[in-house]
């Protein structure tokens, strides 16, 4: 159930108490992000050295292979970045040298470059 | 009414003995001048096996009142006890308990706050803590010091409320003061306390739920707004639970104890323990044909207003008399807490023909005697007369 972001002080919940588990999936904490991994798809080794390093579980994982970033909860912290052991010359998304997750402005990718 | 037997006790061992009674599921507690032998006291209980307590000694009030939340929120009853400085240390949680609605006794035995250090008896550090959203209970005596502490589990467990409840007593005045105390049966006291049912709990596995939660813009200012409704509903329930206590004992308690107030033209105020001493002034000012009566608020948090309002309608002046200090308020005047209170509530409800004094007294332990009230009686007498008031704020017992 989602949270009723529209109740009133009558309807919310006793000093903000939270009765329904796992609820936090429901707070889109990715809007504080100034900061967004990108992965260069084609270099990248699925070492999954980023998913274990990752504080919010926003690396998204499927049959063994990372398929993207989970943008809702992403909160930009860069650990990902800073952890990714595989080098590229050049960065398929940035153009740059570095590593196959690279860290982009966020207003950069909302607005367009 | 039931059978109680008479014993002499301090404030603090009256408090012990309550607690006993109560055997509260969880205490966590550390020791500070004057209120140790309560802890002390009750430590001794756990450790004879009277009572099936929990009790977690502590490294410090910050980690008591820390240990108190959690084990309140596992559903606990769950008391605690400090005083002075240890309260100041604690505040932030103090804070915490009464916003997460969790429903904590905790007995004050009022000492002042450092510096210059000092160990004796006034009201800085229970005032200190008037805005946590804790109810707060002063006591004249141990008799309503152990009185009060039964009903604050009632009141702080109503399910309107679930608030925090905070019991005050004088130290060393009346907290190592040995008076005759009522004591009830036991078994009276657990009836009358009854079992707590919390409607949610941390430990209830099958509904979990998550306690002390993040909440920005979004929901704080909504869990704010509730907790200000639920001290709004206090005053009902205490007067509530203060009459079934009576009818229990033959000690009936409410909100403000008047005295001799019918026809009174002037008017002493005063917390705890000095309401006796001031009584006694008032008694036989009297027999002099003084027109003076005498309030002594049971309740300061929340603060009422409207009983004040109401009983003060008509008295030409009255007279504060407070044992800590608001710094900085009104210009740097400072006057104390319960002048401040009393005069928005007078105003606020329209009375704006009585005159207010404000008498501070008592600071760090010093004596107030009756020669004291006596004084401030003159005072009022004068203002009374002649609609004057040269000086708003006091002093009662200082070197001028």
């Amino acid at each position: 159930m989602a949270v009723n972001l529209e109740a009133t002080w009558r309807e919310a919940s006793i000093a903000g108490t939270v009765f329904e588990p796992g609820n936090s999936v429901e707070y889109i904490t990715g809007s504080w992000r100034t900061l967004r991994p990108v992965r260069d798809e084609e270099r990248c080794t699925n070492c999954m050295i980023c998913w274990v390093y990752c504080p919010d579980s926003a690396v998204l994982v499927k049959d063994g292979k990372v398929v993207g970033f989970d943008y809702d909860h992403c909160k930009g912290c860069g650990i990902c970045a800073h952890e990714c052991p595989v080098k590229v010359e050049k960065h398929a998304y940035t153009g740059q040298p570095g590593k196959v997750i690279q860290m982009v402005e966020e207003i950069s990718v909302q607005v367009g470059k | 009414m039931v059978k109680s037997k008479i014993m002499a006790l301090d404030g603090a061992h009256a408090v012990a003995e309550a607690m006993r009674q109560i055997n509260p599921d969880v205490v966590a507690a550390y020791p500070i001048t004057p209120q140790t032998p309560v802890v002390m006291t009750f430590s001794n209980f756990v450790a004879d096996g009277l009572v099936d307590t929990e009790f977690i000694p502590v490294e410090s009030e910050h980690a008591a009142m820390s240990t108190c939340i959690g084990a309140s929120a596992a559903g606990g009853r769950v008391m605690t006890a400090t005083a002075s400085v240890g309260l100041m240390l604690m505040l932030e949680v103090v804070y915490a308990a009464a916003s997460l609605r969790l429903p904590i006794v905790m007995s004050v035995v009022n000492r002042a706050l450092s510096s210059p250090l000092n160990i004796h008896c006034d009201h800085s550090d229970s005032m200190g803590a008037r805005d946590t959203g804790w109810i707060q209970l002063y006591s004249e005596n141990p008799q309503e010091a152990y009185d009060n502490v039964i009903q604050a589990v009632r009141i702080a467990e109503h399910p309107d409320l679930l608030l925090p409840v905070m019991v005050m007593q004088d130290g060393f005045i009346t907290g190592h003061g040995v008076e005759r105390v009522e004591v009830l049966d036991d078994g009276a006291v657990k009836e009358f306390v009854g079992e707590y049912k919390p409607a949610h709990s941390l430990l209830d596995v099958d509904n979990p739920a998550t306690y002390g939660t993040w909440a920005m813009y979004d929901f704080y200012f909504e869990i704010k707004r509730q907790q200000t409704d639920a001290l709004s509903k206090a005053m009902p329930i205490i007067v509530e639970v203060g009459e079934e206590y009576g009818r229990l004992t033959g000690r009936k308690y409410g909100i403000l104890d008047t005295y001799e107030m019918d026809d009174a033209e002037i008017a002493i105020v005063v917390l705890s323990s000095t309401a006796g001493t001031a009584r006694m002034v008032v008694r036989n000012l009297r027999e002099k044909g003084v027109k003076i009566g005498l309030i002594k608020p049971r309740v300061f948090r929340p603060f009422p207003a409207k009983e004040f309002a109401e009983a003060l309608a008509g008295v030409k002046a009255v007279g504060v008399l407070d044992r800590s200090i608001v710094f900085g308020a009104m210009n740097g005047l400072g006057p104390g807490p319960l002048y401040l209170e009393l005069c928005a509530a007078l105003f606020a409800h329209g009375n704006t023909t009585t005159k207010v004094v404000d008498y501070i007294f008592g600071l760090g332990g010093r004596d107030i005697v009756p020669a004291h009230i006596e004084k401030a009686a003159q005072d009022l007498a004068e203002i009374a007369e002649t609609g004057e008031v040269r000086q708003v704020v006091n002093y009662l017992g200082l070197r001028e």
